[in-house]
């Protein structure tokens, strides 16, 4: 009727949303051009230096990225699966990550016959990988019991399940204390792999390539996991709608539980490599809950791609910020994580590669 | 396939209730059905899809008895359900974005052995499925994607498929497609009910129509005449009078 009347306020204004819908994205591409350029030119006065001048620094910082990113993602994979799936966040994530490394550590002891001082030449792979295995079953029977006992009657409540979850961790993280101690230990690698590589005239650690490759590796088979086999199926077509799945006759129960269990592995495994590289101690499980849920909000939660690239930004924001921060501003380097979150949840607000729940 | 006990209908509903809260939608309301397609049209907003939801589980319902081939099902998770055998092709398609035309039929491929209805069936029901086999859900056309929605159905190999506007939104050629897969299923002993809001579509798919008025399944008609009667349509459907003009 007046639709002739309205087409003009209505065309300016769509045009205008349009430009605004705009403009967070070109002060993104603004940011990081400006970024690039202090990295590669300007970045006197830092601890690395201007990249073109110091090469070795920058290619240091950005394996230290990639490889930092890659236990990102191990931690946060298993988290943002049962997200996905279970819309459930399980702040349990955590405490699962130092559970395991805790009884990786242990294990290892008793393997190696020595408890303090243990020298990387007494460790052999299995008594590298053994101790991992057995601390991921642990946390992946744990999740399990976790999920059985507390979660699976309270579907579809997801406040009840992140309350109860959190309550576990304090739970959790008291009786650690008691078992374990409050004392940083550290899992050691096997000798095979504690050695150096040079690059570009800097020494770099053999072992968070290790990592890098153990989290490639995680990352193919949870890929060929979800893409080959029925339960993947069964578990992407869930992530998008849950009811419906059910509706064509599957028991989403059962898919529940393998995806808890699959999840708590991971957390698992990425406790057992973050000991390895950083210690465990009391506090190692708050950390790992808030990296996780960083990467996962980041990424878009219940997306494996999004935990990807979630790790690989946080990863970089986290090598690159103490390096090339002016040095007197190094301390505030922390700060720099909030600012890529707020960055990508300006542009997407459900994150890289999420979608609306 | 045996025939149908006459004396037991294959889908019984009586005194049934659910809404959502506090708010009821549906209000005793009673039916049965045969081995037969069975049509269920209405004005919007009178429950149609709160009673396919019922049927399927997905909505529990309050009160009254839906039994299945004498079997119990209300109140039944929705994976008992559809496994006791009602499948659901429901409004909208609900397919899974993140899933490829083959993975939506992969997914349920292991509980088809030996059945009727596999992934090969249903591509040579639909081959136009079959060429776009590693297409996602979300590129598809209205009618592929809607080919796709019942061939998933099928796979379950059930006694009875709910479709909720199946032919909405779609190209006439489609929709004589899924005329005839209708045919089909009866033909082959599979009831089929249909909510519907075109009632040309519906008649098509199904002689037996169903009238529902808030709630309540108010009277029933053969499509023939309520195709003739224009003061049945506007009574009912909202056909014709006032409210033509908001069309």
């Amino acid at each position: 009727m007046n639709t002739t009347l309205g087409r003009g306020p209505v065309d300016s204004a769509t045009r205008r949303r349009a430009v605004l819908r705009r403009t967070p994205l070109g002060a993104v591409a603004l940011a990081v051009a400006a970024v690039a350029a202090w990295v590669a030119f300007l970045a006197d006065d830092t601890p690395a230096g201007p990249a073109t001048q110091d090469p070795g620094q920058f290619l240091v910082t950005v394996l230290d990225a990639v490889t930092f990113a890659g236990l990102l993602f191990v931690a946060a994979s298993g988290f943002t699966l049962i997200f996905g799936l279970m819309r459930t966040v399980n702040m349990a994530h955590g405490s699962l990550f130092l559970l395991a490394a805790y009884i990786a550590i242990r294990v290892q002891e008793s393997m190696v016959g020595q408890s303090r001082n243990i020298e990387p030449g007494h460790v052999g792979m299995l008594d590298w990988l053994v101790p991992m295995l057995a601390g991921a079953g642990v946390a992946a029977v744990a999740g399990l019991v976790i999920q059985q006992l507390f979660l699976q009657w309270n579907e579809g409540q997801e406040l009840r399940q992140a309350l109860m979850t959190l309550a576990l961790t304090v739970v959790l993280a008291d009786q650690m204390l008691r078992e374990f101690g409050g004392l940083a230990q550290t899992m050691v690698w096997p000798g095979t792999i504690t050695h150096f590589l040079s690059v570009q005239g800097e020494r770099y650690p053999v072992t968070r390539l290790f990592i890098l490759g153990v989290a490639v590796l995680v990352g193919v088979l949870l890929w060929l996991w979800l893409t080959r086999t029925g339960t993947g199926m069964v578990i992407r077509a869930g992530v998008d709608d849950r009811q419906m799945v059910r509706g064509l006759g599957i028991n989403i129960k059962l898919v529940f539980a393998v995806t808890f269990l699959v999840g708590s592995f991971l957390a698992g495994v990425g406790g057992v490599l973050g000991a390895s590289f950083a210690g465990a101690a009391p506090g190692t499980d708050g950390n790992w809950l808030l990296n996780s849920l960083v990467v996962v909000i980041i990424g878009g939660l219940g997306s494996l791609r999004g935990a990807a690239a979630g790790s690989l930004l946080y990863g970089t924001v986290v090598a690159f910020s103490p390096a090339y921060l002016p040095s007197e501003y190094s301390y505030y380097a922390i700060i720099m994580t909030f600012v890529l979150l707020a960055l990508v949840l300006a542009i997407r607000p459900y994150g890289l590669f999420g979608r609306p729940a | 396939m045996t025939p149908p006990v006459s004396t037991e209908p294959l889908l019984e509903v009586r005194g049934l209730r659910a809404g959502y809260g506090a708010s009821l939608v549906l209000e005793d309301l009673d039916f049965s059905m045969g081995a037969e397609a069975v049509g269920i049209v209405g004005r919007n907003g009178m429950g149609k899809t709160t009673l396919c939801d019922t049927l399927v589980g997905f909505l529990p319902p309050t009160g009254g008895e839906i039994r299945l081939r004498g079997q119990r099902l209300d109140g039944r998770a929705p994976e008992k359900i559809a496994g006791a055998g009602i499948a659901y092709v429901p409004q909208g398609r609900r397919l899974f974005p993140s899933l490829t035309v083959d993975e939506h039929l992969a997914m349920l491929a292991r509980r088809t052995r030996a059945k009727r209805w596999t992934p090969a069936a249903v591509y040579e029901l639909f081959p136009r499925l079959a060429e776009r086999r590693k297409h996602g859900g979300a590129a598809l056309s209205g009618g592929e994607q809607q080919m796709l929605a019942v061939g998933r159905a099928l796979l379950l190999n059930a006694h009875l498929i709910v479709m909720d506007e199946p032919s909405e939104g779609l190209a006439p050629t489609i929709v004589d497609v899924l005329v005839d897969v209708v045919h089909r299923l009866v033909d082959e002993g599979v009831a089929v009910l249909v909510v519907e809001q075109n009632l040309r579509a519906a008649v098509r798919m199904a002689q037996r129509q169903l009238v529902m008025v808030s709630g309540r399944l108010e009277a029933e008609f053969s499509g023939a005449e309520l195709l003739d009667r224009p003061d049945l349509q506007s009574r009912y459907l909202g056909v014709g009078g006032a409210d033509r003009a908001l069309r």
